[in-house]
């Protein structure tokens, strides 16, 4: 169980700096929170979307099934992390 | 060369000669052959003359894109009427001033959306017929409702009507400056010469399998769906969704073995990126066509690589004259070259002449706007006079010519590369947008004092557009409060990529924002 929510924390860094430095250069790290609406909120677009999952998929070596690329499964960081940590 | 016809009757033609063939194919669902289209148009051509459909009446197509929605489109031109597709997933509200606009005898509407749909036409005191459809797929809904419609007693079987080659045959709406939507409107003879001139210039024949990749309220539908169904070619219609999911895509393409690929280069770009092309093989693929906005040098040339087979045209034009200029792009592009590749010669069926401000023809090579003459361009706007006659000038020999707002050189081969709008209207993604609407959605912002939104081509995305801030208190709103403000206000295609804030924007002599200066700091 400790570990389980080690990694959610890593895989939340990791996420966090992928879409500051992708997405949101020069904004503050702390405004970037857990619940912050990503695709709804204009942040990422379906190209950033795209993006995004490659990233992870090859970083992770793990595979995001089509109906998962959407504003359901990936609208904040909280969800992202769920998603990846779930495939791991 | 084409004689003067209805945009249908090619349709009908190829029915005869293959009834058996596939029209329309719904790909893992359903698909439709010529004598099945046929059938259920002209069922759909009866029942909407006894409706009371006269020549030049307009009727709304409230449909997603499916086997029933083409069949609504040959039933109404049938008919004698011109259609009015709208986005099915544009809100209901907007898609009633369309209708309302244009005055439509009826609408053929999914009923999932007819209620809203009907509460915002009575909201602008139209009183519409609605024929209401079940959810659309396979002809099935359409179908269901000319049973029902039967049933209250059966259309007596009628002629196709042939309102004449002026006579409209579909109005394709496009963003209007002013916020509101204008409609494009077009004749028989101005589709008719454009599909003739693609038949001309790309051979297909009935072999052929078409993607429809653009929703029927492009423009780029045309040539898919008019042009595949007068050569007897297989129609193979693609979801809107295929952009989330590129790998899915290019199974697709390979699965559905398409011949004949059109599309906005951006699904294109998608494809190359992230599409994993290498995985399949395209042994069918033969021509690859993409238009409406500049395709980025080095994701075509990605594309090219991993599909160095197909033939590769660059198509312009705005829907006011549909395709006028074509360049074939002859692959590999060279890995040094980063300059967009020239949209190319003029179509045989037009004329085109660069002029100046004042609508003197420039000397080959020098700046000037592209203007259009000939049987492709459109009629006008719908009930915009004024629009309409801006939009055109008249040659000392009475031509009129459309002028197209781009401006472009030609060089030495009479080739034209495209270097601009001469008003601040961009693509992007294939939708136009009006920079003057995004300040317009920015300024909404309680906080926003000034805004001011320039658009700077990019090699990676076509063209970046950057939103220049200024704000009331001393606190810049964070780029994250500003997006998600923007994704409230503005359709996602046009929320910008970049957000600058300064303490005040640079103004010319005059007092102005200096746009001139924006774009060197973008």
């Amino acid at each position: 169980m400790e570990k389980l929510v080690e990694r959610k924390e890593e895989l939340k860094a990791a996420v966090k700096e992928f879409i500051l430095r992708e997405f949101l250069p020069g904004e503050a790290a702390e405004n970037l929170t857990d619940d912050v609406q990503l695709i709804s909120g204009g942040i990422l677009d379906s190209i950033a979307t795209l993006k995004l999952v490659m990233y992870f998929e090859e970083r992770y070596g793990i595979t995001l099934e089509a109906h998962e690329v959407d504003r359901e499964h990936l609208d904040t960081v909280h969800d992202i992390v769920e998603l990846l940590a779930a495939k791991q | 060369m084409s004689a003067s016809r209805p945009l249908h009757a090619a349709f009908v033609a190829a029915a005869a000669a293959y009834p058996d063939r596939t029209a329309v194919v719904e790909p893992g669902r359903a698909s439709i052959t010529y004598a099945g289209l046929e059938r259920l148009s002209d069922r759909l051509r009866d029942h909407l003359l006894v409706c009371g459909v006269r020549p030049g009446d307009r009727v709304g197509i409230y449909m997603r894109k499916s086997i029933d929605a083409v069949a609504a489109i040959y039933g109404i031109l049938k008919a004698g009427a011109a259609y009015v597709p709208v986005d099915p997933g544009a809100p209901p509200a907007r898609n009633a001033y369309i209708m309302s606009n244009c005055a439509v005898h009826s609408v053929l509407v999914e009923a999932r959306v007819a209620e809203r749909f009907r509460a915002e036409l009575e909201a602008l005191g139209a009183a519409v017929p609605l024929l209401e459809t079940g959810e659309c797929g396979g002809g099935e809904a359409l179908s269901a409702l000319l049973e029902a419609l039967d049933s209250a007693g059966p259309a007596p079987v009628a002629e196709n009507v042939w309102p004449g080659a002026d006579a409209l045959a579909y109005i394709l709406y496009t963003s209007g400056s002013t916020g509101k939507p204008k409609g494009v409107m077009l004749s028989h003879e101005n589709a008719v010469s454009f599909v003739d001139w693609c038949s001309e210039t790309f051979s297909p024949t009935h072999t052929d399998r078409f993607s429809s990749h653009a929703p029927f309220h492009f423009d780029l539908s045309i040539l898919d769906i008019h042009v595949a169904l007068k050569h007897g070619a297989a129609l193979v219609l693609i979801g809107e969704e295929a952009g989330k999911d590129p790998q899915n895509l290019a199974r697709l393409i390979a699965a559905e073995r398409i011949s004949i690929w059109y599309s906005a280069p951006s699904i294109l770009a998608l494809l190359a990126q992230f599409g994993k092309l290498a995985r399949d093989n395209y042994p069918h693929l033969r021509t690859v066509l993409f238009a409406g906005e500049v395709f980025a040098v080095k994701h075509l040339r990605t594309l090219c690589e991993l599909l160095p087979d197909p033939r590769y045209y660059n198509l312009y034009g705005p829907t006011e004259t549909n395709v006028c200029t074509y360049y074939e792009v002859l692959p590999p592009v060279p890995p040094e070259r980063t300059a967009p590749y020239p949209i190319g010669k003029v179509c045989s069926h037009l004329e085109g002449r660069v002029v100046d401000e004042y609508g003197a023809e420039v000397a080959r090579g020098a700046e000037g706007e592209l203007c259009i003459s000939g049987r492709g361009v459109m009629q006008g706007y719908w009930a915009l006079p004024e629009q309409s006659a801006r939009g055109f000038f008249a040659s000392a020999d009475g031509r009129r010519w459309y002028r197209t707002g781009d401006i472009v050189v030609e060089a030495e081969d009479g080739n034209f590369t495209y270097r601009g709008r001469r008003d601040r209207m961009v693509k992007r993604r294939g939708y136009r947008v009006e920079l003057g609407e995004i300040e317009a959605g920015l300024y909404r912002h309680p906080q926003v004092e000034e805004a001011a939104v320039v658009a700077v081509s990019d090699e990676e995305a076509g063209v970046k557009i950057t939103a220049f801030l200024s704000c009331k208190e001393q606190r810049a709103l964070s780029l994250i409060e500003i997006k998600r403000f923007c994704a409230e206000n503005l359709p996602l295609y046009m929320i910008p990529d970049r957000f600058a804030w300064h303490a005040g924007l640079p103004k010319t002599s005059t007092d102005k924002i200096d746009y001139q200066r924006l774009k060197e700091m973008a």
